[in-house]
């Protein structure tokens, strides 16, 4: 008879009920979003990271991956040399460069990787094959927009461009062998991927031998940071980053995020349970008459309370699931705009919804409309009896 | 009658702190009401009459003195033990009788039954029991708005008997009615008095008070006389 008695209060007031709603609704909405967010880069960057297997990223010394120009010398040697390593298992070099795509029309700019397709990690392939022999190329689909290209067609392909005589370098013939999604770069990013040979000997003596990067796979049994560490000593001019270290560095730098989602989170959960405690303070203060009637004929304080309260997470319950809905639908396209950013990587999401987070946020708000209800209830249903029912006679 | 005691208050004090001096509103009242009685407290406002019954329903605690209800001191009783005494052996009904405007007139009629602990199917069938007795079985779903003040009052009456209490108190239970809705609930006490409910009403109503087999008249938070009327046919 509580809940139906809970139930019937707040449809007493319907428009202060659904407003109320609406206004935690909100609030959750807003928690929920802070929540995805103060997780959501970290989440999808480490996922983006851990991206079919590789635990380590080995960098000129002193870079970071793709941070510069700069490349790894006698790139052959180097791999033979992680690879032997204790606890490797694979070693995917790449080597990054500017290529031209000539046709009729004005060249077309791209972004090549060179990389050995039985190991690489940068792509996934969406259509068609991998480029296993040394002129196939397989492209992203702003490439393949760009360019006119089709699957199975030929593409004239440059790597260097001399403006003074306004000729190009490196010129090859390339047959598009495949669609694919680069899945460290954006959407909209012109981006192909050939092997590593091939983008060496187009790119001639300046590059030969060279390597931007290594993705570095180790044994699941293995600690990363021990492989990390013996890859820098077996390679003084390197610098090797476990995936571990690089979500870390990027959790320092996104810190900020974290501590605005934190506090506006916070903020969002005081307001509801502000908004809770206001509505059911009011609620109870227009009832004290009929809650001391009810304490008169017998029904007990704790009763009482576990009826107001009812009222209370009803409406948090309510409003956390309205905000969950309003919360995604806010996050989506909140992370459509955020992903608009150029040179953003495809894969990552500022926004990310995770179950067992937004639950937890959520559940805190309904919480927090235990706590709104139990307050005001409990004062009133510790009010004197006959020193209320004489002023609600008198008033 | 048959002279076993039903309620007793022994020299029943209740003071207000208020700044300056204390208010006495009740002073050294005692007051026996056997089984069956019918009494009516009366006398002039500010007297202590609505006081006195907060005392003896055990939702107010005296001063000083003691109270009990069939030989249980309710007076002393801790908070949670008063309420459970309230639901089980006292019936209240109120002069603005006190519905709960969500619930229907049935509903209200069950919620101290619910409070007691009774299943759905109980609830209901004394409901509807007591809901025929005061008059109201057409109107068991009407919520209180829908009803007039006497049908409330009488559903209110209703509701203090859903737990069949040991004895009903009733403040100024016909003081919101009019002279022929008032008559009907008169009429209902006068009904379950000689069905052998144990009644103690507090009033300024002269028709009441003349319907009740004993009349205490207070004055100043005290008894000042207490008479007995012959019972009529």
């Amino acid at each position: 008879m509580r809940l139906q008695l809970a139930g019937r209060s707040l449809r007493r007031n319907v428009s202060r009920t659904l407003l109320a709603t609406l206004g935690v609704a909100v609030s959750a909405a807003m928690l929920l979003d802070m929540v995805m967010l103060a997780t959501g880069m970290r989440e999808s960057f480490a996922s983006l990271l851990g991206r079919n297997g590789f635990t380590i990223r080995v960098s000129p010394r002193g870079t970071l991956p793709f941070d510069s120009e700069a490349t790894i010398g006698q790139g052959a040697d180097a791999a033979a040399a992680i690879a032997g390593v204790p606890g490797v298992t694979a070693v995917a070099p790449v080597l990054g460069a500017t290529i031209h795509v000539l046709g009729s029309g004005p060249a077309v700019t791209a972004f090549a990787l060179g990389i050995d397709p039985a190991v690489q990690g940068d792509y996934e392939l969406l259509d068609g094959a991998e480029p296993t022999a040394p002129d196939a190329v397989v492209a992203s689909d702003a490439f393949l927009r760009a360019t006119n290209a089709h699957i199975g067609d030929t593409i004239d392909v440059a790597v260097g461009f001399d403006p003074q005589l306004r000729t190009y370098q490196g010129r090859r013939r390339l047959v598009v062998s495949g669609r694919a999604h680069f899945v460290y770069l954006s959407a909209d990013d012109r981006a192909a991927a050939l092997q590593l040979g091939t983008v060496q000997a187009m790119a001639g003596r300046e590059r030969a031998d060279r390597v931007s990067l290594f993705m570095v796979r180790t044994a699941p049994n293995v600690d990363p940071e021990v492989a990390r560490a013996a890859i820098e000593r077996a390679l003084p001019r390197v610098t090797a980053l476990s995936t571990a270290a690089a979500i870390a560095e990027a959790e320092r730098r996104l810190s900020y995020f974290r501590q605005l989602a934190f506090i506006l989170g916070a903020v969002s959960l005081i307001v509801g349970f502000l908004l809770v405690s206001t509505i059911i303070t009011v609620s109870v203060n227009e009832r004290v008459g009929e809650i001391a009637v009810m304490r008169a004929i017998g029904v007990s304080r704790w009763h009482i309370v576990q009826q107001i309260t009812i009222e209370g997470v009803a409406l948090s319950l309510t409003g956390a699931v309205a905000g969950l809905l309003l919360g995604i639908v806010t996050a989506r396209y909140l992370n459509s705009i955020l992903r608009g950013f150029p040179g953003l990587p495809d894969a990552i999401d500022f926004f990310l919804f995770q179950p067992s987070a937004a639950f937890r946020a959520l559940g805190l708000l309904v919480a927090s409309g235990i706590i709104a209800g139990i307050y005001p209830s409990w004062r009133a249903a510790s009010l004197p009896i006959s020193g209320t029912l004489r002023e609600e006679a008198v008033g | 009658m048959t002279g076993q005691l039903v309620l007793s208050a022994t020299d029943v004090h209740r003071d207000y702190p208020l700044s300056g001096s204390p208010v006495h509103a009740v002073r050294g009242v005692s007051l026996d009401v056997m089984r069956g009685e019918y009494v009516a407290i009366v006398g002039p406002s500010g007297c202590g009459k609505s006081t006195l019954l907060n005392l003896l329903g055990a939702i107010d605690r005296p001063t000083r003195g003691s109270v009990s209800i069939g030989g249980t001191a309710v007076s002393t009783l801790p908070d949670r033990e008063a309420t459970r005494f309230r639901l089980t052996h006292i019936g209240f009904v109120f002069q603005r009788f006190y519905l709960l405007p969500v619930l229907s007139a049935q509903e209200n009629i069950e919620l101290p039954m619910s409070e007691a602990g009774l299943s759905a199917s109980e609830r209901q069938q004394r409901a509807k029991e007591l809901l025929g007795y005061v008059g109201l079985g057409e109107r068991a779903r009407h919520r209180p708005a829908e009803l007039s003040g006497g049908e409330q009052q009488r559903v209110a009456i209703a509701r203090a008997l859903a737990n069949k209490p040991t004895v009903l108190l009733a403040d100024e239970p016909t003081g919101e009615l009019d002279a022929s809705t008032g008559a009907d609930v008169i009429a209902l006490f006068d009904r379950l008095n000689r069905d052998g409910m144990t009644i103690v009403v507090v009033t300024h109503d002269e028709k009441l008070a003349g319907a009740a087999r004993r009349v205490v008249h207070m004055l100043d938070g005290r008894v000042v006389r207490d008479e007995r009327l012959l019972r009529r046919a």
